[in-house]
């Protein structure tokens, strides 16, 4: 099952069925080309070059009659709008789509809620700075872009059903346009809820931009599906497991360098945020 | 803090590291009292374990007194003395809250990396490479225990380190591989490999109603030592163990089957593991088939049971056999966190003995020589108990 951002579902994905993908300007021009490629071949050339414009000049011809592009299906992309409605923000399969799901061991209302305050967004999201809460519909967003640079866009919540799903978008002008939306389905037998999430958000170099960014690391698909997990982290264990600062050897040190130590028992039942401490305990174990 | 740490293959040095800090809230930091190198340190000691960093920590089962408890941590307080399953488990996923901890969804932040290996990630290790965590191992002074309210479990007054120490790894998972035998009165039991995890199998076996359990090895001092812990034996240099088993259980078969040795078969990608194959094939060793011989032996309708580890793919695996004789596999990391407490119990209580096995003890500095030891079986090695601050 597939959703669109807004809640329509199962999205329609055109071309790839036998609807057309192509828009009408194009079908006529493509038509027309073929008809010329197509007599051109068959009047003048005589060779095997000949023979392979007649076949293209059939393509274009057939592309235009029919407004189906393989090429197109094939790239999941379309000039088609037949698809888009009035709360698309991004034109019509010109956009990068990501859709992830989870299965979280917490009621769907839980999640729902903590969800629903986006202001906790970033706590699972590492590739968002930050999240402000406007007012009950409109929030002001601040990711981190590649190249240490960051993007800001205000967001608008545009359909939701409580416990179900969350449906928003960014308001006119974002530098990146997106939307977004998250459903949470109960499942049975005492199995949690599956989370699923659509992402959609027009690049702003296209899909061309998007490979680019992919090439330097910043994968969205990557970066949605370790946002589940992380979210999964969270209302599951209450924390997200990392192993940042944790020890490790450095080859040829000496035993005489002096890294931080630890204190002594006592005097540290609660963890404190001052990582130095002075005086390695003494530990008495006998040999045995 | 002093640690033992890789940085690469027969390369362990015991250096000076920072002290772990707490990080998470559910954390708790240990003081290590006593800290045993594993069978299956020895697969990264050899270099078959990928994802290994330069210096990271060693370590999966250990034990020590708690120093710092993050404030997620309300049952664990300073002085507590605590053995920490070697898997890391949250305790509140699908697969904790059914008792399957070592495959724990939220303990490890490679996760990603193991999906791509495997499909779906398990728990997070201690001390047993990038693959599951990358966390630092307990084979050093101090250590940070994630998920320190689950996964800590404090030892009774009066019981000594050496007794309860391997209720960490070895001994849970000599009993799971028993455990999945389903054994029922009568039941004639075979183990393959009569190292630490195949002893404890041995006697969870028996401990789990067995009539008979036949041990397989070739090193006289475990076989020896299988004899003591109840089992008959069979050293496979002398004689044809299929035979001998056939004859041995009247022609019937064992009706389990277990395989406690494993495999070193590991690598990332699908042509790293063929060309460790390749290159295993041209070496042309003589290591045991374990796993297919258990498949072959193993009576009609019985279980072959997999304590030992495999970390990639497995070539010509008797598939017909095990189908047309309709067995049952089992296998797995252990699930520590659900076999401690009754365990425990039976040491307290006297009822299990694993002081035993210890074949060496040494203080943490002596790291490096551990090791060697343990590999080359010197000095009839067959397990080694590290005690930092004894030097």
């Amino acid at each position: 099952m597939s959703y669109d951002t807004i809640g329509n579902r199962p999205e329609h994905v055109s071309g790839s069925d036998g609807q057309p993908n192509v828009a009408m300007p194009e079908r006529i021009a493509s038509g027309l080309a073929g008809v010329a490629l197509t007599t051109y071949a068959v009047a003048k050339r005589r060779d095997v070059g000949g023979a392979a414009m007649a076949l293209a000049g059939g393509y274009l011809l057939f592309r235009g009659v029919t407004g189906r592009c393989a090429g197109y299906t094939l790239l999941q992309t379309g000039t088609s709008d037949a698809t888009d409605s009035e709360n698309a923000v991004i034109p019509h399969n010109q956009g990068i789509k990501i859709e992830k799901v989870v299965t979280v061991n917490r009621p769907a209302s839980e999640l729902f809620a903590f969800w629903h305050d986006f202001e906790n967004l970033p706590r699972f999201m590492p590739h968002l700075e930050s999240v402000q809460v406007l007012d009950n519909k409109r929030s002001h967003w601040v990711a981190k872009a590649p190249l240490g640079k960051t993007v800001e866009w205000d967001a608008e919540i545009i359909n939701e059903v409580p416990g179900e799903m969350i449906a928003w978008k960014s308001v006119e002008g974002a530098d990146i346009p997106n939307a977004g939306s998250v459903w949470f389905k109960a499942l049975p037998a005492d199995r949690g809820t599956e989370v699923r999430v659509v992402l959609e958000y027009d690049p702003p170099a296209g899909r061309l931009g998007a490979a680019v960014a992919k090439l330097l690391g910043e994968e969205p698909g990557v970066q949605v599906r370790d946002a589940l997990r992380h979210f999964k982290n969270l209302m599951e264990a209450g924390e997200v497991p990392t192993i940042d600062g944790q020890p490790h050897g450095t080859k040829g040190r000496s035993p005489s360098d002096a890294p931080q130590k630890r204190a002594s028992g006592e005097d540290m039942g609660v963890a404190t945020p001052v990582p130095v401490h002075t005086a390695a305990p003494e530990v008495v174990q006998p040999v045995l | 803090m002093k640690a033992a740490c890789w940085f690469g293959k027969n390369d362990i040095r015991v250096t000076n590291v920072p002290d772990p800090q707490i990080v998470n809230d559910r954390d708790a930091i240990l003081r290590i009292t006593a800290t045993a190198i594993c069978g299956s340190d020895l697969h990264i000691y050899n270099g078959f374990i990928p994802m290994m960093q330069d210096g990271d920590i060693l370590g999966h089962e250990f034990m020590g007194e708690v120093v710092e408890v993050g404030k997620g941590v309300t049952n664990l307080k300073p002085g507590d003395k605590v053995v920490i399953p070697f898997t890391i488990s949250c305790g509140n996923c699908f697969f904790c809250r059914r008792d399957l901890w070592s495959l724990c969804d939220n303990s490890n932040p490679n996760a990603t990396i193991a999906e791509k290996m495997y499909g779906y990630s398990a728990a997070g290790l201690f001390g047993y490479s990038h693959i599951f965590g990358g966390y630092a191992g307990g084979q050093a002074e101090y250590v940070r225990v994630p998920f320190a309210d689950v996964g800590a479990f404090k030892v009774p007054e009066g019981v000594t380190d050496d007794q309860v120490l391997f209720l960490t790894d070895i001994l849970p998972t000599g009993y799971m591989a028993a455990e999945n035998c389903n054994i029922q009165p009568g039941d004639t039991v075979a183990v393959w490999g009569c190292g630490p995890v195949g002893l404890f199998t041995i006697k969870s076996a028996l401990l789990l109603g067995a009539e008979r359990v036949i041990a397989i090895d070739r090193f006289p001092e475990r076989l020896k030592l299988a004899q003591e812990a109840g089992a008959e034996v069979i050293d496979y240099m002398e004689v044809d163990v299929l035979d001998e088993l056939r004859a041995r259980t009247s022609g019937m078969g064992p009706d389990a089957c277990i395989d406690a040795v494993g495999l070193e078969a590991h690598g990332i990608t699908v042509d790293q593991f063929y060309d460790k194959a390749m290159q295993l094939a041209r070496l042309g060793t003589d290591r045991p088939h374990v796993l297919r011989e258990c498949i072959f032996a193993c009576r009609k309708g019985g279980t072959v049971s997999l304590p030992g580890v495999y970390g990639g793919f497995v070539d010509k695996i008797p598939m017909g056999a095990a189908h047309s004789k309709g067995l049952t596999f089992k296998m797995g990391q252990t699930h520590v966190h659900r076999y401690l407490p009754t365990l425990m119990d039976h040491i307290v209580n006297g009822r299990l003995d694993t002081t035993f096995l210890i074949s060496h003890r040494l203080p943490l500095e002596q790291a490096a020589e551990g090791y060697a030891m343990f590999k080359e079986k010197r000095d009839n090695c067959t397990k080694v108990v590290l005690y930092p601050g004894t030097a």
